[in-house]
């Protein structure tokens, strides 16, 4: 029986490892990778990718998906960009109005998929071309955002200074504070173990007399507005809105969530592994710029690395799974 | 405590609930008194299910009256059940594996602070709840690292953590062992010391007259009455489970005289001290050319059981297997067929007929996949078979190429049982090849038993129904909790003589 207790850590440790090994590696073969600027570009530069797959290991441990993810960030992005630059509204409210209605998106899906009981990767599959389609009817083309809310205060005044060149980005700040908050979410709320025991097994959840089809709700909404806030933090960090920004984000994010560790099945997994999942795929991405690699090198390396987890997964849940019990019939 | 109040904790008058063409029970009453274990008996489909189900506020009810300390209740989930003080341990362990022990006792009421989950508190929490049930362990440890035992007693400790008045136990003693029933029977007792209401469903004899204070028998949705088990010897509970009162029964007319006097068949199946622990324990069985033996017991005695580890779907841990003076061994049910075996599944929904394919592809399944892929059964030929099946049989359908979703629950039968027909076999077993069909078509599935004997195959057939039993078996081997516990041949066979068989030595208790 014992070591079954350990198994539930084997692939956050197995994370932690990855993430190490690459980052020694960087350092150990070329001379200016153990910096302070390759450490902040590696928060700001994923900053997105890290607020999305905050919403997407939600809603994986719920025991759902979502795919919509992308196309709320494009829809998100195009909306700021053309409220603040073509309607002059004031970037707070149009950032708050981006989130409210990523908010809203994801609870219709979550009402949807709760209600109807359809399956989420439909429900959100339909959500992703929906959003999709609205970025497009917003603005067809992207539009440069030029406020000078942009340009001073988040760029200026939001950055923190760490020394003469490097500053801390507010995209970064965005996505460690957020990350942060999850890890509060998940790991001590009851909202937080209800998604745990619904991913787990939403039968005996419902049994347990747990609140199902709130918590399932609640999950996809919190997930949209991951979605939105993403779209938010891809404005500030590109200063532009995209109606086709982020085509297939919500797959690099499942990636980060898996490498983190969660299982695809639901109920298992932790927010720090996804946190060093989203880091994996950045200093990937690092490591095959430095070596002057064709940029699609990074892709096939994610792929090779996410069938090293699942397979590892496998047998970590074989290793843990339960005795057959015997049939029970007459 | 007043005398009066101690008279009854549970009262439930009237209890309708029907289901869509069923009605799963009928104006039944049930009352369960403070510090007593009250028993809840019946075969498949008497509707103790759907009575916990009902009183725990998973279904709504259609009639009747719940008074839970002479108060009206009315449970809409199974959390306003257990803030009434009822709560309920399912059958299967219905907690969140990977989870932590205290988790899974403390979920929805996890003691917070300065809103946060308090998880000192909680491991606390825990510990003091597992205390109740005589439980020490690391509750810090996911659920699923321990014993099934040991999740079934986290169940109960979470049960109790509520301020329950009324304790359920759906079938609690399934998937234990006997020391483990052990543990958790003391336990119950010092919950009944305590003054708990405890209700147990439970389809082991032995295991309620070592518990439950009192019975209360359902039959087909209606209550059959209410004991005291030290009142109710072993038989009379058995038969009026079954419904076969003793003394109104008439002798079941037997086979015909040739079966019943038939010359020792030719020995195609034996069993030596054939076993699977938590399925059944070893037993001997033998099954001759042109006899069909009986296998009898209630729900839950290891009739299924023992036709899975002949089948090879589960795998016996001991014993042996002979096969027409073979020793043989099944590593999967394929390998079952190579042999020329054929089991028709009890529940034919989900093990048997595949509802979307037509009536030709459910009947030439089993054959094909014995040809392999690489030789198809010509489409005619696939015709042939079918055509002869339906002929033989009487499958009532429009044609072959039928839906077989679109027949009905007998025709569906007869469907499955040409599949495994046409594998020509040599070895039979049918599990309750007449459940949930009309007695026209009942009649006529044993008529097809009997002309499928005389062409000299081997059955093995189970059923709840005695009188079947006693009709079309030459030899009944009877079962109850998970063990051969008599076997009766020839004039021997009677309603009667099974009853006794399966109670045990009715004067026992």
């Amino acid at each position: 029986m014992k070591p079954r207790i350990a198994s539930q850590y084997i692939p956050l440790l197995a994370t932690a490892v990855v993430l190490a090994t690459l980052y020694g590696a960087g350092c150990a073969s070329f001379h200016n990778f153990f910096s302070l600027r390759v450490l902040v570009n590696l928060f700001g530069g994923n900053a997105v990718l890290g607020v999305a797959a905050v919403g997407a290991t939600l809603v994986i441990l719920a025991g759902g998906i979502d795919l919509s993810v992308g196309s709320v960030i494009g829809f998100t992005s195009i909306l700021i960009a053309t409220l603040v630059e073509e309607h002059h509204v004031n970037p707070v409210l149009a950032i708050l109005l981006g989130l409210v209605l990523g908010a809203l998106f994801g609870a219709a899906m979550g009402c949807l998929i709760q209600w109807f009981e359809l399956p989420p990767f439909l429900v959100t599959l339909a959500g992703m071309f929906l959003a999709r389609g609205l970025a497009f009817v917003v603005r067809p083309d992207n539009l440069g955002i030029h406020h000078a809310f942009y340009a001073e205060r988040i760029n200026r005044d939001f950055a923190l200074p760490l020394n003469s060149q490097v500053s801390w980005p507010f995209a970064a700040t965005c996505f460690v504070t957020l990350f942060v908050g999850a890890l509060w979410l998940a790991h001590y709320t009851r909202f937080g173990r209800y998604i745990y025991a619904l991913g787990g097994d939403e039968t005996s959840a419902r049994l347990m007399g747990l609140p199902v089809a709130r918590t399932k709700i609640l999950t996809y909404t919190v997930a949209g507005l991951c979605s939105a806030l993403a779209g938010v933090v891809y404005t500030f960090t590109t200063q532009n809105g995209d109606p086709a920004a982020c085509v297939g984000k919500e797959l690099e994010a499942i990636a980060a969530v898996v490498i983190g560790g969660t299982l695809l099945s639901g109920g298992v997994g932790y927010m720090a592994g996804t946190a060093m999942g989203v880091l994996i795929l950045g200093l990937i991405q690092t490591l095959i710029t430095y070596q002057n690699l064709n940029s699609w090198w990074t892709v096939i390396v994610v792929g090779l690395l996410l069938l090293l987890f699942i397979l590892l997964q496998n047998v970590v849940s074989s290793l843990s799974g339960r005795l057959d019990s015997p049939g029970r019939h007459g | 405590m007043t005398l009066e109040a101690s008279a009854s904790l549970l009262e439930i008058r009237g209890l309708s609930k029907s289901f869509p063409g069923v009605k799963a029970l009928e104006g039944v009453d049930f009352t369960v008194r403070r510090g007593e274990v009250h028993a809840l008996m019946g075969e498949n489909g008497a509707g103790k299910s759907t009575l916990i189900k009902v009183l725990t506020g998973v279904y709504p009810r259609d009639g009747g009256t719940f008074r839970l300390d002479g108060v009206a209740i009315a449970p809409r989930s199974t959390k306003d059940a257990e803030s009434v003080g009822i709560s309920t341990v399912y059958q299967e362990v219905n907690l969140i594996p990977h989870l932590s022990v205290a988790e899974n006792i403390c979920l929805g009421r996890q003691p917070m602070r300065w809103g946060m989950i308090d998880w000192r508190a909680m491991a606390r929490r825990a510990e003091a709840a597992l205390a109740r049930v005589d439980l020490k362990l690391d509750v810090h440890q996911p659920l699923a690292s321990h014993s099934i035992a040991i999740q079934q007693l986290t169940a109960l400790a979470r049960a109790l953590d509520v301020e329950a008045k009324l304790l359920i136990l759906d079938e609690p003693t399934s998937s234990l062992d006997a020391k483990e029933v052990e543990e958790l029977f003391q336990v119950l007792r010092k919950l009944r010391a305590q003054g708990m209401g405890i209700v147990i469903v439970t389809h082991f004899l032995d295991q309620v007259y070592a518990i439950a204070d009192r019975i209360t028998v359902l039959r087909d949705g209606r209550l059959v009455g209410e004991y005291e088990t030290a009142k109710l010897p072993r038989v009379e509970l058995v038969s009026r489970m079954v419904g076969r009162e003793l003394t109104k029964m008439k002798a079941v007319e037997r086979g015909t005289e040739a079966a019943r006097h038939a010359p020792a068949p030719e020995v195609l199946l034996e069993l030596r001290q054939f076993g699977r622990p938590g399925s059944i324990a070893p037993l001997d069985l033998t099954v001759g050319q042109g006899e069909v033996v009986g296998l009898a017991g209630l729900l839950g005695s290891g009739r299924t059981e023992t036709a899975r580890i002949i089948f090879g779907i589960d795998r016996a841990r001991s014993g042996e297997m002979w096969l027409g003076g073979k020793k043989t061994a099944f590593r999967s049910p394929r390998h079952a067929i190579q042999e020329g075996l054929a089991f028709t599944p009890e529940n034919r929904k989900v093990e048997g007929v595949i509802p979307h394919l037509s009536v030709r592809e459910n009947i030439i399944l089993a054959l094909q996949a014995r040809a392999g892929l690489l030789r198809p059964i010509s489409r005619k030929r696939q015709g042939e078979i079918a055509d002869e099946f339906i002929k033989l049989l009487g499958i009532s359908t429009p044609g072959p190429e039928q839906a077989v979703m679109n027949l009905s629950g007998g025709n569906q039968q007869k469907v499955l049982l040409a599949r495994w027909l046409a594998m020509q076999p040599r070895l039979l077993i049918l599990d309750e090849p007449t459940r949930g069909i009309d007695v026209g078509a009942k009649a006529e599935i044993e008529k097809l038993v009997q002309s499928l004997r005389e062409k000299g195959m081997a059955i093995l057939f189970i059923s709840s129904e005695l009188e079947e039993v006693v009709r079309g078996c030459q030899r009944v081997v009877v079962l109850r909790d998970r063990a051969k516990v008599g076997e009766l041949a020839g004039d021997a066979i009677s309603e009667e003589a099974i009853l006794h068989t399966i109670a045990g030595s009715s004067h026992a208790r």
